[in-house]
């Protein structure tokens, strides 16, 4: 028997769902909502700092609902965070975290360290769980240049606030797997700030070719993804027309005669 | 049963402003003024760690004069109103006379009911896109809110070292004269403050969102030379 409330009524599909035995699973929750989903960024540990990237496009299903978003963000002057996952929250986390390190830098008169930016992060990361447990998971990416070691770093999260510390390269987001396999093959210990921007610049390319959900460069709009490096000099984006050169020679070497 | 002694109110006022500027004279003077390129903060402290100016905000300064603990609260406390006020608007809706207006009622609803009055002085500077557009909002002890032009000082014989200020500003000068003004006109007695006892700070009117700087020990000994 059910409940007035859980009676499925004449609707067989509903009654299927009710004794667990719908053929479209119910993994979903019923109720879910469309969002739109930011996806593949990468980092990767150079000789003299950190490079990090992202592509620019968001979907909500099977649609673009952006061409140019902007994953990598700067967080400071030594550090940045790149998102993938559910676009609004991970915005809002975005801007509380960069909130919070300036906050911190006012109130204290002095930055955090970058570890302590990195664990401040994680711990957005895990009040983020129970939405992630709906659905909107948030999954960045922090790095920066860490100025009492002198030398960049890198740390991956996972949707619970898990915090792993990354010494060479790291990927997230649906294209994470093909983006990590270019950074595996193509990094090199002494890597130079360069070659790390033409290393992240194929990786996202790799990405964009196999997974449906990442964004390849934009020729045609002028829309290339946001590459940043950040050395003892501070955070750097890379700009449209260094990337326009760099996926003209990537064209250069795969493209057909 | 004991009757309390009847006090005034006239005298009562008396005699907290009194208490109050005392304490503010104990401490050492401050000063902002304007040059070509934005707001310059000079103070006489001797602590390297202790700071006097401070950041609020992307456009804004903080400066304070008397006891340390009593404006470092009231330092927090602006922080803490413009970081809510930027995060729940706009980073563009928060401004100087807004937070000096809560200054004012922190500072006036202390020196009313409270036993013993804020002994400080403190000044919310704001660097705007123009000149023309700069504020200077002088708070005093009691809430008293003065908008200065121009520039300002804060704290122990501020009459003498404002007009050692007047003999001395010239408008649209340069970021090293302005500091240079300052510091003789905080030297009184022409006994001139060393170097390592200035505390300098900058709101430059420039394209980076956080116009506040501190000036090195090194430019600020570079610039008294």
């Amino acid at each position: 028997m059910f409940s007035f409330e859980q009676d499925p009524g004449a609707n067989f599909g509903e009654l299927l769902k009710r004794v667990g035995l719908s053929p479209f699973g119910d993994s979903l929750p019923v109720n879910e909502i469309l969002v739109p989903h930011a996806t593949t960024c990468v980092a990767l540990r150079c000789a003299n700092g950190v490079v990090m990237a992202g592509d620019r496009r968001a979907t909500s299903g099977n649609l673009i609902s952006h061409r140019e978003m902007e994953k990598v963000v700067q967080a400071d002057q030594f550090s940045g965070v790149a998102i993938a996952g559910a676009a609004g929250p991970a915005m809002e986390m975005v801007k509380l975290f960069q909130l919070q390190i300036e906050h911190y830098e006012k109130v204290e008169g002095q930055s955090l360290s970058l570890e302590g930016k990195a664990n401040q992060l994680s711990m957005f990361v895990r009040s983020n769980l129970p939405a992630a447990m709906q659905g909107f998971m948030v999954v960045p990416i922090f790095a920066g240049y860490d100025t009492l070691l002198n030398h960049g770093r890198l740390w991956n999260y996972d949707a619970t606030g898990g915090r792993y510390e990354e010494h060479d390269f790291v990927a997230t987001g649906s294209g994470m797997l093909h983006a990590g396999t270019v950074l595996r093959m193509g990094w090199r210990r002494d890597m130079t700030v360069d070659d790390g921007v033409v290393l992240t610049a194929r990786a996202l390319w790799e990405a964009s070719v196999a997974d449906s959900a990442t964004g390849g460069p934009d020729a045609l709009r002028g829309i290339y993804p946001v590459i940043a490096s950040i050395t003892s000099d501070g955070f750097a984006r890379i700009d449209d027309a260094r990337l326009k050169n760099t996926y003209d020679e990537i064209a250069k070497g795969v493209g057909q005669q | 049963m004991s009757m309390p002694f009847y006090v005034a109110p006239e005298q009562m006022m008396k005699d907290r402003a009194d208490y109050a500027r005392k304490g503010i004279a104990r401490g050492r003077a401050l000063i902002a003024l304007q040059y070509i390129d934005g707001i310059a903060l000079v103070a006489e402290n001797p602590s390297n760690t202790l700071r006097k100016i401070s950041e609020i905000y992307d456009r804004i300064a903080f400066a304070g004069v008397g006891k340390y603990n009593e404006f470092d609260q009231l330092r927090v406390a602006g922080v803490r109103a413009a970081d809510l006020k930027g995060y729940q608007f706009s980073r563009l809706d928060v401004d100087a006379r807004g937070l000096a207006n809560q200054y004012a009622q922190i500072l006036g609803q202390t020196f009313t009911h409270e036993m013993k009055p804020l002994e400080v002085e403190i000044l919310v500077a704001e660097v705007g896109l123009t000149q023309e557009r700069d504020q200077l909002f002088h708070i005093m002890y009691d809430g008293t809110v003065i908008d200065e032009h121009q520039f300002t000082v804060l704290g122990g014989d501020m009459e003498a070292i404002r007009t050692r200020l007047v003999e001395r500003f010239v408008p649209q000068a340069s970021l090293q004269d302005a500091v240079k003004f300052a510091h003789q006109a905080l030297s009184l007695n022409d006994q001139q403050i060393v170097s390592s006892e200035l505390e300098v700070a900058v709101l430059v009117r420039n394209n980076s969102r956080r116009c506040f700087s501190r000036l090195s020990q090194a430019t600020i000994v570079q610039y008294l030379a």
